[in-house]
């Protein structure tokens, strides 16, 4: 019976196995029956349909959050992989002092470009143990044939991280879903509702606009969007490519 | 800061109480109140200092829960109202904002005092009993009436620059340019949705008047949301904002009634709170300041704050709920809270004699039934207001939005059934 072959190790699961399946799908299930209610202030079990996704898709600052999700993602996503790959190839060099410069790049005090700087520098990490994991075999033979220090990176060894780089991606890109506080601490979502994201419009609607059916169709939204563009790619990745490599 | 000092000691207070006065305090039939409320400027918390100086002068505890922000706060309240540990009290406007919290009976009905105390007799103008009655019962305890239809205007800025005191929105724009060209900011504005959306109802008010305002507001009339005035109104508002500062974005209220204060702005549309401000800072109402209300029409609109009390599954509780309730309707803790505040008392046999001239306009006006207005989310849902305010907000920062398409857009929420 292999259900019970790890008896012990399915104990200390458990714990945990319960808390994922209450917390985040019950939550999930519980966001969807009520984001097909007409709650104002408190949940209520008024059934109304779809109504709250029509309305939602009317909402000209809901498309202004989207428009603004798509561009805050693509310039962080961008931004955090080519400074972080950068950074760790530098590092990678094995230049002198180079765990002061690790904690230098991993604590960021700038506050405007805070978001690529603090991703870059997680970037760096996992590409660095990605680089530090490249057998010095390669660099050997790499260097016998003559290539060239920047095209052995960048056609040789980074292609050899690829599952560093789609970890960093799916990590990213969960943090550019979410993001709230940072524009909150910047300009509120504002002038006017100019820099406004999804994250903050369901976070509005829940508190301050005592609209919860609203909030809980946009937090629909939000999950299904992201299952959408993640769950194929991740599965390609992690699951697909693993099986035909192993035949 | 003050406020988190406050409950800091407040909390200690009580963690020594049961130790050190639990004998006096049975005998005083000892009460404790936790209450949450948003007042956390100067003026503000000299005024719920006054309520929780006389909760104190009957021998109890306040323990005070200051949160920066109305919506926080009331985010807080009903947080914590559904999650089974509510407060004693807890602040709201006078709005719809808390008609669910009735509807599905999380509140306690202050009736038994209501009624004892006759409270149907005394409190002023009539329609703060509508906001608070639900089916016969009282559920909410008005404490204050604050009128948004103010224009505050620091008048060293108009002397220096040779124009009189402006008394409408049209005389305001025609002096603006002149006050530009000595340097100041002509309109001082925060870039906050609920900033810019009151500024934009004292225009309406002020050009529209209020029975036509009504019509759109609670009526959702929309021939008389398209009779063309609601345009002018836009264009009016438009014309406003092109003399605000650039430093307008978010900026909090009262350091833009500051910026008045220090003659760096000549003009600053906001509710009769900002009065406390030019107080605290030692200005006289009419000689180094001047308050407006724009238009020919006057109005008081009838805005202002309540406190609502949350049921609890201790029975104890309520006879607190009740003596609290009564106090802030007592017309002693009326006169001393509202002077504080700047706002006007909720009953007409208060001590006014301390009311300086820009509060007994206020004052002068309230008794005239046809000069009370309502505001909109009297009749609307917050869902609704917020949803018109980012349109408001929408129109006033993006100059490519048209005046059609704000018509178009606000009539979408008009007829949304929000």
């Amino acid at each position: 019976m292999p259900l019970f072959r790890n008896i012990a190790s399915m104990i200390a699961l458990l714990p945990m196995i319960v808390i994922s399946l209450t917390v985040f799908v019950g939550c999930i299930i519980y966001s969807f029956v009520y984001s097909l209610t007409n709650s104002k202030l408190v949940p209520v079990m008024n059934y109304v349909g779809f109504d709250q996704y029509e309305r939602l898709f009317k909402q000209r600052k809901w498309d202004v959050a989207v428009e603004n999700i798509f561009i805050y993602g693509f310039v962080f996503t961008i931004g955090c992989l080519v400074i972080g790959f950068l950074l760790a190839v530098l590092i990678d060099q094995k230049i002198r002092g180079e765990s002061l410069f690790r904690t230098i790049f991993l604590y960021p005090y700038a506050v405007c470009i805070a978001a690529v700087w603090q991703g870059a520098g997680f970037v760096m990490v996992l590409m660095l143990a990605g680089l530090r994991g490249i057998d010095e075999d390669i660099w050997k033979s790499l260097s016998i044939e003559g290539v060239a220090k920047w095209k052995s990176y960048l056609f040789v060894i980074l292609p050899m991280l690829r599952p560093m780089v789609v970890t960093a991606i799916v990590l990213i890109a969960a943090g550019v879903v979410k993001v709230y506080d940072l524009i909150l601490a910047l300009t509120s979502g504002g002038p006017g509702y100019a820099t406004t994201t999804p994250a903050m419009y369901v976070m509005e609607n829940f508190f301050s606009r005592a609209n919860l059916g609203q909030a809980f169709a946009a937090s629909i939204i939000m999950f299904i969007s992201v299952v959408c563009i993640l769950a194929p790619w991740a599965f390609y990745e992690f699951y697909l490519r693993n099986k035909y490599a192993a035949n | 800061m003050g406020g988190k000092m406050k409950k800091f000691f407040s909390i200690l207070l009580t963690l020594f109480l049961p130790i050190s006065f639990t004998n006096v305090s049975k005998a005083a039939g000892h009460m404790e109140a936790e209450v949450i409320h948003w007042w956390t400027s100067g003026g503000e918390q000299a005024a719920i200092s006054q309520f929780a100086e006389a909760w104190q002068e009957m021998g109890n505890t306040w323990i005070d829960t200051a949160i920066t922000g109305g919506d926080n706060a009331r985010g807080t309240t009903v947080n914590r109202i559904i999650g089974g540990n509510p407060p004693t009290a807890a602040q709201f406007n006078i709005s719809k904002q808390f008609v669910d919290l009735v509807e599905q009976g999380l509140l306690q009905s202050l009736e038994e005092v209501a009624s004892a105390e006759g409270w149907r007799d005394f409190i002023y103008p009539p329609e703060l009993i509508e906001t608070c009655e639900f089916e016969g019962e009282f559920y909410c305890v008005p404490v204050n009436i604050h009128s948004w239809q103010w224009m505050w205007i620091n008048n060293d800025v108009y002397k220096q620059v040779g124009l009189p005191v402006p008394q409408t929105f049209e005389e305001f724009l025609a002096g603006a340019p002149k006050i530009q060209e000595a340097g100041i900011i002509p309109l001082a504005l925060g870039g906050q949705g609920w900033q810019e959306s009151g500024m934009f109802d004292v225009v309406a008010s002020s050009i529209m008047g209020f029975p036509l305002m009504r019509s759109v507001y609670r009526d959702k009339d929309i021939d008389a949301f398209r009779d063309g005035r609601f345009e002018s109104v836009l264009n009016t508002y438009r014309e406003l904002n092109q003399f605000t500062d650039e430093g307008s974005p978010g900026r909090l209220w009262n350091d833009t009634t500051a910026m008045v204060i220090e003659g760096k702005a000549a003009m600053q549309v906001m509710g009769d709170w900002a009065r406390g401000e030019f107080a605290v800072a030692g200005m006289e109402a009419m000689k180094d300041y001047s308050c407006v209300i724009p238009g020919k029409e006057k109005y008081v609109a009838l805005g202002g704050d309540v406190f609502v009390f949350p049921k609890n599954d201790d029975p104890k509780v309520k006879d607190t709920q009740l003596a609290m309730a009564s106090m802030m309707v007592n017309p002693t803790v009326q006169a001393k809270f509202n002077n504080a505040k700047g706002s006007l008392p909720m009953r007409l046999d208060v001590d006014t004699s301390a009311a300086d001239a820009c509060m007994q306009m206020g004052l002068d006006l309230i008794q005239n039934p046809d000069a009370i207005m309502r505001e909109s989310d009297d009749w609307n849902t917050p869902a609704f207001t917020a949803a018109w305010g980012d349109i408001i907000s929408e129109f006033r920062n993006d100059p490519n939005y048209t005046v059609a398409q704000a018509m178009d857009d606000l009539e979408g929420v008009l007829t949304s059934g929000l």
